[in-house]
C-alpha cells in the first residue's frame, strides 16, 4: 500500500506532465477544426486542413525543402561532427577543452545574433534563399549536437579495443571501420537525429536567409499564421507530433533490444 | 584435438635499446635475445619496465635508441598491424559486438582467408582452449576466464611466430589461475611458438618459463633458467624476488679466499669474497636453514645465529618459522615433516653450512617493497 506522500508526489509528477503536454495536445483537435478559425475548442469536424497540406504546393514544397535540407544537414553535420570529437576527445586535456568550448559556440551564441551575422554575409555572397545556404548555416548549428553526443560515446570507448585489432593485423582505417564505428554508433546516430530535427524545425536563421523562392516548412508555419488564421498549421503540427512520437518510441524500442544482449 | 599448425617460432633480439617519455626513461639499454619457440618471462615489480619491452616488440610504441629484431630482420618503424605477432592482453580486448566465433575469425578476415578454411581454423584454435561451444556467445556472456582464453585463440588463430602476453591471467582467481597457467604451457608446448609473458607473479614464471629475465629499475638484472635464478641470483634484487629469501648483514672481512660476517658479534663463514669493494650480504633460502636448539647438533663447519621462534606455521607438508635475531632481522627457515617442533618464544639456532648461503654485493634498491 503506498504512503499518502507517495500518492501525492504522483499526482504532482501528472500535473506538471500535463502542463507540458497540453499546448502541444491543444493543436490535434483543432486540426479538425469544421471552421476556418484557430479558436479553441473547435467547432464541427473535417479533414479539410489535412487535405490542404497534402494539395496545396506552397505546403508542400515548403515540407520538401525542409526535408532535403534537413538530410544532407543531418550527413554533412554527421561527418564533421564526428570527426571533431575525435579530435576533441584525443588531443591533450587542455587543447580538446578549448576546442570543445569553441566548438560548441553555435549552441551558446543568441539565434538572432547568430541569423543578423549570416544574414549579412549570404547578402554578400548570394546564399539568400539558397539550399546550399540553408545548409551550410543548418550545419552550424547542428555540429554541436554531433560533437556532444559521440563524445559522449567516445569517452566510453575502450581504446585499447583499437591496440588489440592492431595487434590482429588491422590497419587505421580497418581498425575504425570494423571497431570503433560500431561500437560507437549509437552516439553517431543520435547525434544524426539531433542534426535532422535541429535543421527541421530551425525558424530564426531560416526567417532571415529565406526568399519566396525557398521557403522550409516552419517559414511556411510561420508565415501562414501571420497571414491568415489557417488551421492547416494545426494539422502540420499533428502530423509532426505523430512522426517524431513514432521515431522516439522506435529509439526507445531498439535501445531495450540492445539492452538485453 | 590438434591445435593450429606448428610453426616455427621467431627468434627476437633486443640491443642496447632505450625507452624515454619525456625525461622519464622506461628502458636503459636492454640487451635481450630471445631464442626461437622459447617460453621467455618479463618479471618484475611495477614500473621495471617488463611491459615497456612487450610493447616495443609488439610495435604499440617505439624505441629511442637501439636494435629491435624479430625473426633476424629489423622491425624499427613497422606499426604494429604488420608485424604479424599474437598479443594477448590483461583486459582479455574481445571486441563486445562480435561473437566469440566472429572474434576468432578477425586476423583471419583481415588476411582475406575465407569461407570453409576461415570456419576450420577458427574450430581448430576454439578447440585448442576447449572453447569451441561457445562459439555463438558474445563476449559479456562468458566469465573471465573463458574471455581470456577466447583471447588466446585469437591471438593464436593466424599461426603467428610469436605470441606478446601483458599479466594475461592477472585478473583471475588463484584456482583458475593455476589451471590456465597449465594450459598455457601445454599449448606453448604443441605449437613451437616463441611465446614472451609479462608478470609481476615470480612463482608463474617459475612455472611457465624457459627461461626469466629479471626486470627492476629500466634494466634487466639478469636472464636465467629459474633454478639458475633461484640458486645463483647475480644481484640481492633478483635473490629477493625470485622465492623467499632471508637477508643478513653484518661487519665483512676478507679472510683469503673466504669472507666473514660478524653480526651481533657471531662471525659466520661464507666461501668467496666479492670482487671490487661492494659491501657484502648475506641471502639464505628457507629450506637451506635447520632450527636447532642452543649448541646442540652441531656439524663441523657450521654457521648459527641465536634468536627466538617469532611465527611458527605449519604447512602439511612441513613447517615454516620466522625467527627473530638478536639484531632484529627475520630469518625464515622451513623444516620437513619429522623435524623437531618449535613454540613460538622458544630460543632456537639459525644453523647453515657456508656452501649454502649465497654472498652478494649490498643493493639498496633490493629494500624496495616487493610484491
Amino acid at each position: 500500500m503506498p504512503s499518502f506522500s507517495r500518492i501525492l508526489l504522483g499526482l504532482f509528477c501528472l500535473l506538471v506532465a500535463i502542463l507540458l503536454l497540453a499546448p502541444t495536445l491543444v493543436v490535434i483537435p483543432m486540426s479538425f477544426n469544421g471552421n476556418k478559425s484557430l479558436a479553441f475548442p473547435p467547432v464541427g469536424f473535417s479533414w479539410q486542413w489535412y487535405e490542404n497540406f497534402f494539395s496545396n504546393p506552397d505546403w508542400t514544397t515548403s515540407f520538401t525543402n525542409s526535408l532535403i535540407v534537413a538530410l544532407i544537414v543531418a550527413v554533412v553535420a554527421t561527418v564533421i561532427g564526428t570527426l571533431a570529437a575525435f579530435g576533441v576527445t584525443r588531443a591533450a586535456a587542455r587543447t580538446g577543452g578549448l576546442l570543445r568550448a569553441l566548438l560548441i559556440t553555435p549552441m551558446v551564441v543568441p539565434g538572432v545574433v547568430l541569423a543578423i551575422g549570416i544574414y549579412a554575409v549570404y547578402l554578400d555572397a548570394h546564399l539568400v534563399g539558397t539550399v546550399t545556404g540553408f545548409v551550410l548555416a543548418h550545419t552550424m548549428l547542428a555540429i554541436p549536437f554531433v560533437l556532444i553526443a559521440v563524445q559522449a560515446s567516445l569517452e566510453v570507448f575502450d581504446r585499447r579495443l583499437e591496440t588489440a585489432a592492431s595487434s590482429l593485423g588491422a590497419g587505421r582505417l580497418t581498425v575504425f571501420r570494423t571497431v570503433t564505428l560500431p561500437l560507437i554508433l549509437p552516439g553517431v546516430l543520435s547525434g544524426a537525429l539531433f542534426a535532422f530535427i535541429t535543421s527541421f524545425d530551425e525558424i530564426i536563421v531560416a526567417l532571415f536567409i529565406t526568399s519566396p523562392y525557398l521557403k522550409t516548412l516552419p517559414v511556411q508555419i510561420y508565415s501562414s499564421i501571420t497571414r491568415d488564421a489557417d488551421p492547416t498549421v494545426a494539422a502540420v503540427g499533428t502530423l509532426l507530433f505523430i512522426a517524431t512520437s513514432l521515431i522516439i518510441i522506435a529509439g526507445l524500442l531498439l535501445g531495450m533490444r540492445r539492452g538485453r544482449t | 584435438m590438434t591445435a593450429p599448425q606448428r610453426s616455427a617460432g621467431a627468434a627476437i633480439e633486443i640491443r642496447k635499446a632505450s625507452k624515454h617519455y619525456g625525461a622519464f626513461t622506461a628502458l636503459k639499454d636492454i640487451d635481450l635475445h630471445i631464442r626461437p619457440g622459447e617460453f621467455m618471462t618479463l618479471l618484475g615489480p611495477s614500473g621495471s619496465g617488463k611491459t615497456t619491452t612487450l610493447n616495443l616488440i609488439a610495435g604499440f610504441t617505439d624505441i629511442s635508441s637501439g636494435a629491435l629484431e624479430i625473426g633476424g630482420k629489423s622491425v624499427t618503424g613497422l606499426p604494429s598491424h604488420k608485424r604479424n605477432i599474437g598479443v594477448v592482453f590483461q583486459h582479455y580486448a574481445l571486441f563486445p559486438h562480435m561473437t566469440v566465433g566472429k572474434n576468432v575469425a578477425y586476423p583471419l578476415s583481415l588476411r582475406g582467408i575465407k569461407g570453409d578454411d576461415r570456419e576450420k581454423r577458427v574450430r581448430r584454435a576454439l578447440d585448442m582452449v576447449k572453447m569451441a561451444d561457445f562459439a555463438h556467445r558474445y563476449p559479456n556472456e562468458l566469465s573471465g576466464g573463458q574471455q581470456q582464453r577466447v583471447a588466446l585463440a585469437r591471438a593464436l588463430v593466424f599461426d603467428p611466430p610469436l605470441l606478446l602476453m601483458d599479466e594475461p591471467l592477472g585478473a583471475l582467481d588463484k584456482k583458475l589461475r593455476e589451471w590456465l597457467q597449465l594450459e598455457i604451457k601445454r599449448i606453448h608446448r604443441e605449437l613451437g611458438t616463441t611465446f614472451v609473458y609479462v608478470t609481476h607473479d615470480q612463482e608463474e614464471a617459475l612455472v611457465l618459463s624457459d627461461r626469466i629475465a629479471v626486470f627492476n629499475g629500466g634494466r634487466i638484472e639478469q636472464i636465467g633458467t629459474g633454478r639458475e635464478l633461484y640458486d645463483n641470483p647475480a644481484t640481492l634484487f633478483v635473490g629477493r624476488f625470485i622465492g623467499e629469501s632471508t637477508v643478513l648483514r653484518g661487519v665483512a672481512e676478507a679472510s683469503g679466499d673466504n669472507t666473514i660476517v660478524t653480526i651481533s658479534g657471531q662471525k659466520i663463514l661464507a666461501h668467496g669474497r666479492l670482487a671490487g669493494d661492494a659491501r657484502p650480504v648475506i641471502l639464505l633460502r628457507p629450506e637451506r636453514v635447520a632450527l636447532k636448539r642452543p649448541g646442540v647438533d652441531a656439524i663441523t663447519g657450521e654457521n648459527r645465529l641465536t634468536g627466538t621462534v617469532a611465527e611458527a606455521i605449519y604447512l602439511g607438508s612441513g613447517s615454516k618459522y620466522e625467527v627473530r635475531l638478536a639484531d632484529g632481522t627475520t630469518a625464515v627457515a622451513r623444516s620437513p615433516l619429522g623435524a623437531v617442533d618449535f613454540a613460538i618464544g622458544d630460543t632456537v639456532d639459525i644453523a647453515f653450512l657456508p656452501s649454502d648461503l649465497i654472498l652478494l654485493p649490498d643493493d639498496a634498491s633490493a629494500d624496495v617493497t616487493l610484491t
